[in-house]
């Protein structure tokens, strides 16, 4: 068995027991990434030597016998969306392919402090909108457990990531399923916590109600050390919760004593595959072998929540993505090209005599954002912009937007109420296994259905959590979606770990090219 | 309801992005479609819902009143695709 | 101005509130700093940067909505206004839309010259806001690059938007200078126009009434760029009558064009009109996600009332009413803002003339504090020792020149009241002395005498020149007294 068979937990141990040193663990990952990334490309870019020097501080620090952080010496990959002061974060798309941030994100900042090993930065969905990775304009991304396949999205870097064990704990953030959905289809443990329980200071906006980053590992505990790190008020963001933080690497070991879960009928209705409502069933049945009720409950409103989502989401998106202007920062369009093809307009409708024509022509600063905006973004990115300027503009924001908020409240309050009679609610993550890449990149509606299961946290700000729970006749891995009432994190990550000491679907890996 | 050219047209210059003629037809058929599934909330009652704007219920968070150095003006003015070490650059906007 | 018409005029005024910090961030709000270089990633609008707002920014507009006499409403949030402008580096500002944190108030405006009649202009909404940054255009070239400074971005202001209650360019400068006055002394702005703290624009149209007895209105015109009060007295004084001449050739009605945005040249004295394109106005208004709304409190809107302290209208009110002063009077002293106010009511109860005591605060002190361009506190008489000094004049020891003098060697000086009359010589010259003096003068001029016997009661000037020069403390009212007395006898 290699070191990097180990859990992030196993090798902390090891490495506070100085059975190894942190140069030894990075080095064994970097050797991994570097046989293995090629055929997957999770990661957009990975610095050995910065990391490995980082190792060696913690390792000299450690063995001075001095104070060391909660992750001292465990690589971790951050998708590259969080700010990292420095360092490049191009968020996968065109627009900040030469964007350095001048600051850390909170995220990153707590990885620091907590002396983790920032390896390496990994792909997504450009600006995170998208379920496959394949939005990414820099680089594409395969599911580890079939190269053919997506790994899902956008964290579908990170999932890939942990799943290939390139780094054994990843960051990613998930806006309508963006960490969830990725870790079901690549057979990993992934959290999206409460909205505001981690910083989103940093973390480059997509939906700013909706957005919360959080843990990626093999292992609920993995993933409850990563979250103690990165969890906690941060001054900078308004919208962050102002209460303690459990020490969710201590708890994740207490098993929950007569857990009730509740089973949305609304999750196990038509689309759903059957070898994944199997798979889940079965994980039900584990759950009620370790002496857990299981209870049928009602989400009235879910089936609203995918198009509530698409309202929310792109209209936050069309206002959060209008500072790429080319103007103060990222791409900008060649100026002379944008004044030569304004010109030849120009010269086409005073020759054709078209005075409305004239009138409505761009002034050189309207094209310069237009080219600059056209050029940066891909065409998932643009058509949320376009969907989101629509929903808010006069005349339909009481249709659309308006109407999705109070939607919004609806959906929250069936989450409420299904909460005063269960401890956690399970079901599907996905309606079927890893699709192959390329299957839905026509169909923008088709690829926004696929969020059924996940978005509704995100509108209800509630945390879910996806664990592996079988695998397909195909060899692909499913995923168990449990979600909890508001700052229950530490509930999910103990009723995730049970599940995880009484199967073995996430000790599953895949086979590598 | 059904989406025109022209919506997505005035569109697409509020939210400043230039669509080639091929782009702008894709674009009208997959709003229109997308349109048309979100729809579907008309039929939901929300005559006594309150707006629901954040995830969670916060308010009054505040900072102090305290300036503190701002960041150096080189590395303000790194990103910017044209910038004359003062200034950030732009095609003249008279009358935008 | 015209009996054919009746201008109406509302203002959108933007006060910088006087916070240390930016709205949102950090970064110092001072004026004048080299370009881009009071910025951060959070105002320059960097991927990923968060606003979090300044509580004092927040308290400022409070104290301000409640000196208007607005409502503030137990539930505001903030909005996203979404348009494209360099600089305007997020690509949309943080503002409030449909629940602004105040609402309906009002502010009483008066003319001490009485040109119109005392009113009140109500106040739509008072709402808090982040400022934009500045781009410079260099208008020769033509075609250079416009530059982006983006220093003043997130700067907090607070827009206060009049109902359309003024009827003349006079009532608008009323309103504007009391609003100023008000502004300064809640302390929340230092109003300076020429650094941008206190901006204005003005819709304005005209009331007609047409040939069948019917009300017409003309379109509505807002004007900007007008960069003084006069500015904005001249502004709108040239638009109506611009308004009443389109009118006259188009005949066009409110709601016949769209709303017109012009531009005021101070130098050419008119405005012209803005280029405006149709998509610009939609934006797109919607609840900004990053920020979470503010709950105010009956308890905390009373504490903020009872901090505002007395305000110009209430001081105003109080001057007329203790001190027996003209309107005139007290607004005088109260536009010289609370120390020149303190310093009057502390000397007058000192001298115990309101009257005596307000001559003097307009006449001496504030000249010196013009001419020295300084403020009240550095002004070296205090009212205690200045109310001695008034006290000599209506006691008659020392006339009102001398006492003029007297104080402007204090003011060099340093020196107290007694100390500085005898430094100058001045001592009180007794009624038996006074008299000789008197008599002394009448005999060595009978010319004088026998005129003013004779009915010419002015030669008796004479004799106060003469008595003056022979004694320079004696008092010429007295003196005149006196003699005309003793000729009288004679």
């Amino acid at each position: 068995m290699s070191l990097t068979d180990l859990s992030a937990s196993q090798i902390l141990a090891e490495l506070n027991a100085r059975r190894f040193t942190a140069v030894e663990v990075t080095q064994a990952y970097v050797e991994r990434i570097e046989r293995h990334d090629p055929a997957i490309g999770a990661l957009l870019r990975y610095d050995a030597e910065t990391a490995l020097a980082t190792a060696r501080g913690i390792d000299d620090r450690r063995q001075a016998g001095q104070p060391v952080g909660l992750l001292a010496g465990l690589p971790v990959s951050v998708k590259d969306l969080l700010c990292s002061q420095g360092d490049l974060a191009t968020c996968g798309s065109r627009m900040l392919e030469h964007f350095r941030a001048p600051y850390d994100s909170t995220v990153v900042a707590r990885l620091k402090r907590a002396d983790a090993v920032l390896l390496g930065r990994t792909n997504l969905d450009e600006f995170a909108m998208g379920g496959s990775t394949e939005n990414s304009a820099l680089q594409k991304t395969r599911n580890p457990w079939d190269v053919t396949r997506a790994p899902g999205g956008s964290s579908g870097g990170s999932a890939a990531c942990v799943a290939a064990r390139l780094t054994p704990l990843s960051i990613g953030t998930d806006t309508g399923g963006s960490i969830r959905q990725p870790a079901g289809l690549c057979g990993i443990t992934g959290m999206k916590p409460t909205y505001g329980r981690v910083s989103r200071y940093g973390l480059v906006a997509f939906a700013s109600s909706l957005d919360q980053a959080g843990p990626m590992a093999t292992s609920a505990a993995d993933a409850a050390l990563l979250l103690e790190a990165i969890a906690g008020h941060d001054p900078c963001d308004s919208t962050s919760i102002d209460a303690p933080v459990p020490s969710y690497s201590q708890t994740v070991t207490q098993p929950l004593a007569g857990l009730t879960l509740g089973l949305a009928r609304e999750h196990f209705g038509p689309g759903l595959d059957s070898e994944v409502e199997r798979a889940v069933r079965e994980a039900i049945a584990v759950y009620e072998s370790l002496g857990a009720k299981v209870k049928e409950i009602s989400l009235p409103h879910s089936k609203y929540s995918v198009a509530t989502y698409y309202i929310i989401a792109p209209s936050e998106a069309s206002s959060n993505l209008a500072r790429y202007d080319g103007v103060h920062y990222g791409h900008r369009t060649d100026e002379r090209a944008m004044l030569a093809e304004l010109a030849a307009e120009r010269q086409k409708l005073e020759a054709a005599r078209d005075t409305a024509g004239l009138n409505r022509l761009d002034s050189p600063l309207v094209r310069l954002y237009r080219r600059s905006r056209a050029e940066g973004f891909g065409a998932e990115v643009k058509r949320r912009i376009m969907l989101g300027a629509y929903a808010l503009s006069s005349g339909y924001y009481d249709a659309y937007y308006l109407k999705a908020l109070k939607v919004r409240r609806l959906i929250r309050q069936d989450f409420d109420s299904a909460f005063q009679s269960v401890d956690l609610i399970a079901g599907p993550v996905t309606a079927a296994p890893a699709f192959k890449l390329g299957e839905n990149v026509n169909d923008p509606l088709a690829m926004y259905l696929l969020d059924l299961y996940t978005v509704g946290a995100n509108l209800a700000g509630i945390p879910g959590i996806s664990i592996p729970c079988g695998l397909s006749a195909a060899g692909l891995p499913i995923g168990l979606q449990l979600q909890a009432p508001p700052l229950e994190e530490d509930r999910l990550l103990r009723a995730a770990h049970m599940f995880q000491q009484a199967t073995d679907w996430h000790m599953r890996r895949p086979n590598l090219p | 309801m059904s989406l025109s050219r022209e919506q997505v047209e005035k569109v697409s210059l509020l939210a400043r992005l230039q669509l080639s003629e091929s782009e702008l037809i894709a674009m009208t058929a997959q709003l229109d479609a997308i349109v048309g599934y979100v729809e579907q909330l008309a039929e939901v009652d929300t005559e006594q819902v309150e707006p629901m704007a954040h995830a969670i219920e916060l308010s009054n968070v505040f900072r102090e009143d305290r300036a503190r150095p701002s960041v150096d003006r080189g590395e303000i003015l790194a990103n910017a695709p044209h910038a004359d070490g003062q200034f950030y650059l732009v095609p003249a906007v008279l009358g935008d | 101005m015209s009996d054919d018409y009746e201008i109406v005029i509302g203002l959108e005024v933007h006060v910088q509130l006087l916070t240390e910090s930016k709205l949102f961030c950090g970064c110092s709000t001072r004026f004048g700093a080299e370009p881009n270089t009071q910025t951060c990633p959070t105002c320059t609008g960097m991927p990923g940067t968060l606003p979090v707002m300044t509580r004092r920014a927040f308290e400022l507009g409070l104290r301000t909505a409640l000196a208007i006499d607005c409502q503030i409403s137990p539930f505001t949030k903030w909005d996203r206004k979404q348009y494209y402008y360099p600089d305007l580096p997020k690509g949309y500002q943080i503002s409030q839309f449909d629940l602004p944190f105040s609402h309906d108030g009002g502010l009483d405006i008066r003319d001490p010259k009485g040109r119109f009649a005392p009113k009140r202009i109500g106040i739509i909404r008072a709402h808090l806001e982040e400022d934009a940054g500045k781009s410079m255009h260099d208008e020769q070239a033509g075609e250079a690059d416009s530059r982006i400074d983006l220093n003043r971005t997130g700067t907090p202001l607070l827009e206060i938007v009049s109902q359309p209650d003024m009827r003349s360019p006079a009532e608008a400068r009323a309103y504007l200078d009391e609003l100023k006055l008000l502004l300064v002394y809640l302390g929340v702005s230092d109003c300076n126009m020429q650094e941008g703290s206190l901006r204005v624009d003005a819709n304005i149209n005209l009331h007609l009434t047409g040939e069948n007895g019917e009300k017409i209105a003309t379109p509505i015109v807002e004007i900007k760029n007008m960069n003084s009060f006069r500015a904005v007295e001249r502004a709108l004084e040239y638009e109506a009558i611009r308004q009443y001449q389109v009118w006259q050739e188009t005949g066009q009605r409110l709601g016949d064009v769209p709303k017109q945005t012009r531009g005021w040249d101070d130098a050419a004295n008119l405005t012209r009109g803005q280029r405006h394109k149709e998509e610009s106005s939609d934006y797109r208004y919607f609840p900004d996600p990053d920020l979470v709304p503010v709950r105010v409190s009956p308890e905390q809107i009373e504490i903020v009332r009872r901090a505002l302290g007395e305000l110009p209208a209430a001081l105003r009110a109080r001057l007329i009413g203790a001190y027996g002063i003209t309107e005139y009077d007290a607004d005088v002293i109260v536009n010289q803002g609370r120390d020149v106010v303190s310093y009057y009511v502390e000397l007058a109860e000192a001298c115990s003339d309101g009257k005596m005591a307000s001559n003097w605060v307009q006449q001496d002190v504030l000249r010196t504090l013009k001419e020295q361009t300084i403020t009240i506190d550095a002004y070296p008489v205090r009212p205690a020792q200045l109310a001695e000094l008034l006290g000599k004049i209506r006691g008659g020891e020392i006339d009102t020149t001398r006492a003029r003098e007297v104080l402007a060697q204090m003011l060099t000086s340093g020196k107290g009241v007694a100390e500085t009359m005898s430094a100058l010589g001045i001592v009180r010259v007794d009624e038996s002395e006074l008299i000789e003096l008197c008599q002394q003068l009448l005999a060595s001029n009978p010319k004088v005498v026998a005129e003013v016997k004779a009915g010419k009661v002015q030669a008796a000037g004479a004799l106060i020149g003469q008595a003056k020069k022979l004694n320079p403390n004696a008092n010429p009212a007295r003196v005149r007294e006196i003699c005309m007395e003793l000729i009288a006898k004679s």
